[in-house]
This record gives C-alpha cells, structure tokens and sequence, in this order.
C-alpha cells in the first residue's frame, strides 16, 4: 500500500511538473501577428535582437493579405489566444478598441516615457489613435506606408518613345504629375510592343474580395478632393461623397482601368500588380512602398530599370493611406512580454534598424535624419506620400463601409454597370443606411 | 457427440453468466429492448442535436435580433421581422437569387442531357468501356479547390489553354476575350466547370438506371417490333426517369449552395456578375458582420429549398409508383 502511494505521489508530481512547463515555456515566447509580405520579412530578422536582449522567443503568425482580415478579425472576435502582439490595419482601431480587443496604451507611454510627438504626426493619427486624431492611443506606429507608384525607368528613357510620345502630346515623357497625364502615358504605352514584347499602360488594384479595388479607386478620388463627409465627425455624406470631383475621379480611375490594364485583369491586387510589372507587362504600376525595396532589387525590373513617384494631383495632392500599429491584444497571457516588446521597438535605434531591413519606420529619429531622402531611390517620395495620406473611415463598422464600397466600385469600374454618379450615389445610401443602424445619423 | 458438445456449451454458458458482475446483469436485465435501443442510439442523436438541431434553433433566433459577431459587447436587441423584411426587400439579394437560379438551372440541364447520354453510350459495353468509365470518373474524384484554381489557369486570357483552344477553333485572338473576367461570358464560364466536373455524377446514377431495366422487357419489345426509338421512349427514359430525378435533386440541392467553385473562380465577379445566393450569405455574415440579418437570409434560403425538394421528393415518389 506504501508502496503505491508513493509511485502515485510520484507520477502527481511529474504530472504536475510536466503540466507546469508549457506554460514556463509561454511565458518567455511571444506570438506576433501581420501579414505575409515582405516587410514581415524583416520584422523577423529584427526581433532577432528582441530574443537576443530578453531571452523571450518571437513567433510569428503571417497571414496572406486576401485573407489576413477575415482571419485575424475571426480570431479576436472568437476570443482566440492566438497572437499576443497584433500588427493590424489602421481601420480596425475603431472597432477593437470599442471591443476590448486592445489594451489602451496611454498609461504604459506615460509610465515608460514613449512620447508619440516623436513619431510622425500623420502616422499617429493613423495608426494608433481612437477616436480619430485624439490623445488615445490603441496602437504604437509600427509601419508606415502609402499607395504610390513605379514604372519602367528604362522605357521612358528611350530616345525613339521619348520622340514619338513628344510628337503625339507635344510633351516630354516624364513622371505624370497630374492623373490626365497619368492615363494619357498609360495610353502611349498601352500596346506598344517594347523589346519583342507586347506591353501594357498600367497595373492598378481591381480585387473585389477584401480591399483591393477600393485601395485603387481612392487613390483617384483623394486626389480629385473626394472626401467622406462635408463637416467632419457629422456623417453628412451627401455632396461629399458623390461630389462632381468624386464623380470625376471615379470616372478617371475606370477610364485608366479600361484603356490600359493587361487582359484579365479583372481582380487584381497586391501580387497580381507586382506580377504584371516584375514580367515586363506593365509600363506603370501601383503598390504599397512596402514593397518597393524588394522591386528596387530585382534582378530583372530593378536597379536601373525602375523609378518611383508619388501618387498624381488631381485637383489636390494625396495618397490612399497603408501601414499599421503594433498593438497588444488584450486577451495575451503575456501581456509584460507583449508590453516589452513594444518598449523595445519603440526605441529610435531599433526603428532606425528597422528602416534599414527594409520597414518603414515612422520615428522622428529616422524620418528627419537628414540622410534618411537619399537613403533609399523611393525615400523622398515615402515623405511626400506621408504628408498627403487620407485614410478609410476607421468606424467600429468599418468592414461593412469597406465591403458596401467593394462592391459599388467593382460594379461600375470593372462589371460596366451603371455611372460613376449612381455608383457613388448608391455608395451615399449605402453608408447612410449602416450609419442609420449605427444610431450615428 | 452432440451431448458431448451442448454440455461444452453449456458449461462455457454458465461460466460466462459467473463472470458477468452480478449488479450489471440486473441493471441490463431490468432494461427493456427499446431502452437498449435508445442507449445506443442516444450518442448519435446528441451529436446530431448539437450539431446540427441547435445551430438551426439558434440561427432562427438570432434572425430576430441586431446581433454581430463581432461586438461581442454590443447589447442584442430583438428586432422582430425587420431582418426578414430587408433581406426580401433587398434588390442585390434578389439579383443573387436570380444568379444561382440561372446557375442551378443550366448546370442541371446541361449535366443531366450530358451524364444521360454518357450513361447510355457506356451502357451499350463496347470494348475498353470500363476503361472510358474511370476516365470519365476523374473530374468528380478532384477536390473543388484543385478544380477551381485549375480553372482559373485554363480560363487566363494570355497563357490559357481554354482561349487558345477556342482561338484554334473560331480563330479569334485568345486574348480578345476573358472568360471570367467579361460580365456575359464569367456566368457561362462556371457553368461549363461546375458540368465538367459533375457530369459524370449524374452519369453514375443515369447508368444505374439503365442497369437496373431488365433485359427481357426489351426482349419482349422485340417481339413486338418495337422499334429502338420507340423502346427508348416506352422502355429506357420511363424506367430511367427516378434514376434521372433523383440526379436532378442531388445537383440541384448541391448547386443551390455552390460556393467553393464560384468562389476560387471569380469571387462572385466582376461586379456581382457570379455573385450567387452563398456568396452573398458568406459577406453578410462574415465581412460584414450582419449576424442577425445573415441568419435571416439563411433560414430563408433553407426554407427555400426545403420547401422545394419536399415538392420534388414527392413529384419522385409519383413517378416511382407508375
């Protein structure tokens, strides 16, 4: 009978002891939440010296992007313990901090001296306030991105295009500065048949399941003064919205979709853009600048052979706004290991890395280093885009307004249905209808 | 020898009840042959109530509420028939009802005119038929992914197969047209997939039918001098015709909530071209967020084709009974 008892008190222990060491394990082990695309790259390669400070090790959860936001949204609406650092778009701020799914960071910035006046302005606003623009902070700026552009360096340098496109618009071939040139060098481009190969105008965004179009579209409506309400914070959306500008916009954006995209062409987003210019399809092409390193070293379309510009005027300057802010997931069980390592990356030294593996950091330190316009071909351009960004409505209800709009555009732009004013039309009932139920109209 | 074997028997019997720990015999004992049933059954059913009873009871509930996902914080609110009434009033849902049913229906005329045709062809058993069989078989055996995205390579207007194939034939340039990409031609396009695939599905069942019309009622046709075409009308498509309706029922059940195909294919594009009835349910309820008003649509749509297989089982039972 002594006997037994003591094998049981034994193999309770090692139980216990075996219980006991998963959860010694979680303790110095971080899972970090993005999605996978080549920024995520880097963001591994620096959180090397993370471990190599604290001895907690980082794992990381990417997601592709067409399906980061049903997954991670699945994940914080269902509780799930998944990732205890969350690096996640600008318009979930609203709704995971009206939901808990965040921790408010105010109190530990106050308490660790992180000031957000060292990071851009436009940057903090975006990323990591809520409400929009107020002392609240959700978020650390983490990655600061923009819609921009990239085209074939070397076409446009050729004497025989630079002549012909001359005597066909009577201007040089440059970097369209405005969106009717922008189309108007698409058109020259679209067809032409450059070093054995039919090539095409432009690759933008068209993808209808998550953001793409949307993404794309914006990029003309920002810049041709769309805007989402007439007094900000009133959601008087009606002449806003559907303002002639937007109406002009609109029709911009489908004008360049229609004349000068590669055949099939008809749900495009990030990889497919990418796709199109890296094999020598595209003249132009739009994307995040998270991804232009990667193109600047290509071996085929890089280097030499590609330049960068910012988004072009309308009748005003701006970029559809990228990038995101590492927040805390509130449900961690580690939550002083997710609270270091925000401690860690908000550090000018670390953010100063993390330019230089290839992410774009927002930090003061970095962005007015005064070598930080040439540190880079598409740096300078990186600083104009951040000073023109306008932003998706960041609501609670984002997700509907975002799908409501995928919808009206890919419709009018792609499908061919209707005007740009019924889109846009239709898109202000839309919204009115989700603000309605919202109680916010 | 026989005496010798039943006390064999006997004894091992005996030896069997000793061992049978008194208290469990008495319980099992007092137990009456439905209640056994009922135990053993009961795992099943608690299974089926939990997995598919509650969801179903829950989902009605929620379609009388303001309840999303994902404010889980948010107070739910009943509503009344305000979910059921938008999503009837709701033009883009009308939009993809009407896009599944263009889909239902010629994905059935289609399979149902080919798999027959197939079925009586390889009924004939000419040489290296079972061959052909399993050849035809293949399309049904892939997974709907490996289909889909197998599509979507073959329909590429610049480097697919598909368009060069028709450019061949018709001789227009294969990247003139897009098959998933143009608003007349991405509804036709899965059409043509979702009948590649499941054809020979139908076929199966056709060819069962035709299996199953004994030899000698032809035989006696014969006789007659019935002629082929007249046996084939009096004879073959009579005694095929559960066969072919329960194929009917089966695709039609399955096509009516097609998603994964459509999906991989054209996401319901360009525009809402191809956005059928699932599609929409899957935004509603996952993108959107509109848990109540997706639960509402659901339990429409399942009364919808409840209602019509109910009208249609018994339409079958009619013709069986003939």
């Amino acid at each position: 009978m002594r006997k037994m008892t003591k094998a049981l008190l034994g193999a309770t222990t090692a139980l216990t002891v075996w219980a006991a060491m998963p959860s010694m394990s979680q303790a110095a082990e971080l899972t970090l939440c993005w999605a996978a695309w080549d920024p995520a790259n880097a963001l591994v390669e620096l959180s090397k010296d993370f471990t190599a400070q604290t001895g907690t090790d980082m794992k990381f959860e990417f997601v592709p992007w067409p399906n980061f936001a049903d997954r991670i949204l699945n994940e914080l609406n269902s509780g799930g313990k998944l990732c205890d650092l969350l690096i996640g778009d600008s318009q979930w701020l609203g709704g995971s901090a009206e939901n808990g799914y965040y921790v408010k960071l105010n109190d530990f910035f106050d308490k660790e001296g992180i000031k957000m006046s060292d990071f851009a302005e436009a940057a903090v606003n975006a990323y990591a306030t809520w409400p929009k623009s107020t002392p609240n902070y959700w978020a650390l700026p983490a990655m600061g991105d923009a819609n921009a552009w990239f085209y074939r360096k070397d076409w446009f340098a050729k004497p025989e295009l630079q002549a012909e496109f001359k005597a066909q618009t009577g201007r040089d071939l440059a970097v369209p500065t405005t969106w009717p040139e922008l189309i108007e060098t698409a058109k020259f481009f679209n067809g032409k048949e450059i070093d054995g190969k039919k090539v095409y105008g432009a690759a933008i965004f068209t993808e209808r399941a998550s953001e793409g179009i949307t993404m794309g579209v914006t990029q003309a409506l920002y810049a041709n003064g769309f805007k989402y309400e007439k007094t900000p914070g009133k959601y008087d959306m009606e002449g806003a919205v559907n303002s002639p500008d937007a109406v002009k916009g609109l029709e911009e954006y489908k004008e360049l979709y229609k004349c000068c995209t590669p055949p099939g062409y008809t749900d495009a987003y990030m990889g497919e853009t990418l796709d199109a210019f890296k094999s020598g399809q595209a003249a132009m092409a739009m994307n995040w600048f998270a991804f232009f390193p990667g193109l600047y070293k290509d071996e085929n379309v890089g280097g030499d052979k590609i330049g960068f510009f910012v988004n072009p005027k309308g009748t005003t300057a701006a970029s559809t706004l990228g990038g995101q802010g590492i927040s805390v997931v509130a449900n961690t069980d580690n939550m002083d290991g997710a609270l270091a390592y925000i401690k860690w990356f908000a550090q000018p030294e670390v953010q100063k890395k993390w330019w230089s593996l290839g992410g774009y950091a927002v930090h003061n330190a970095v962005l007015n280093d005064p070598s930080f316009k040439d540190s880079q071909p598409f740096a300078a351009d990186f600083l104009v885009a951040m000073n023109q960004v306008q932003d998706f409505w960041q609501e609670p209800s984002y997700a509907i307004l975002l799908q409501a709009m995928q919808k009206r555009m890919h419709d009018y732009v792609v499908a061919d249905q209707g005007t740009a004013k019924e889109a846009l039309d239709g898109l202000v009932k839309d919204w009115a209808e989700i603000f309605g139920d919202e109680g916010k109209l | 020898m026989t005496d010798t074997n039943t006390t064999i028997l006997d004894k091992a019997t005996e030896r069997m009840v000793r061992a049978t720990p008194v208290p469990l015999v008495h319980r099992v004992r007092g137990l009456s042959d439905r209640a056994i049933a009922w135990l053993f059954i009961a795992p099943t059913i608690l299974l089926l109530l939990a997995i598919n009873i509650f969801p179903l009871i829950w989902a009605v509930r929620l379609s009388f509420t303001n309840y999303r996902a994902n404010r889980p914080n948010a107070i739910v609110e009943g509503v009344g028939l305000t979910n059921y009434q938008r999503v009837l009033n709701d033009p883009d849902i009308w939009i993809a009802m009407q896009t599944t049913a263009h889909f239902v229906f010629w994905t059935i005329v289609l399979q149902t005119l080919i798999g027959f045709s197939l079925a009586y062809l390889i009924d004939r058993k000419f040489r290296g038929h079972a061959f052909w069989t399993t050849v035809i078989l293949i399309p049904m055996m892939l997974s709907p992914a490996v289909v889909g995205n197998f599509w979507r390579f073959l329909y590429q207007p610049q480097i697919g197969l598909f368009n060069y194939v028709v450019s061949y034939v018709t001789g227009v340039p294969p990247s003139s047209f897009e098959m998933l990409g143009s608003v007349s031609l991405a509804p036709w396009s899965i059409i043509v997939v979702d009948t590649w695939m499941w054809t020979p599905y139908v076929m199966l069942i056709c060819l069962a039918g035709l299996r199953s019309i004994p030899d000698y009622i032809y035989e006696a046709a014969e006789v007659d001098r019935a002629s082929g075409w007249r046996q084939f009308w009096s004879i073959t498509i009579p005694m095929a015709l559960p066969f072919i309706m329960l194929a009917v029922l089966f695709r039609g059940i399955e096509n009516f909530k097609m998603f994964d195909m459509v999906m991989l294919l054209t996401g319901g594009g360009p525009g809402s071209t191809t956005e059928v009835a699932s599609i929409t349910l899957k935004r509603e309820a996952f993108e959107s967020w509109r848990t109540g008003r997706a639960s509402s649509f659901a339990i429409i749509l399942f009364v919808a084709v409840f209602g019509l297989a109910n009208i249609y089982v018994k339409a079958l039972n009619r013709v069986k009974q003939r």
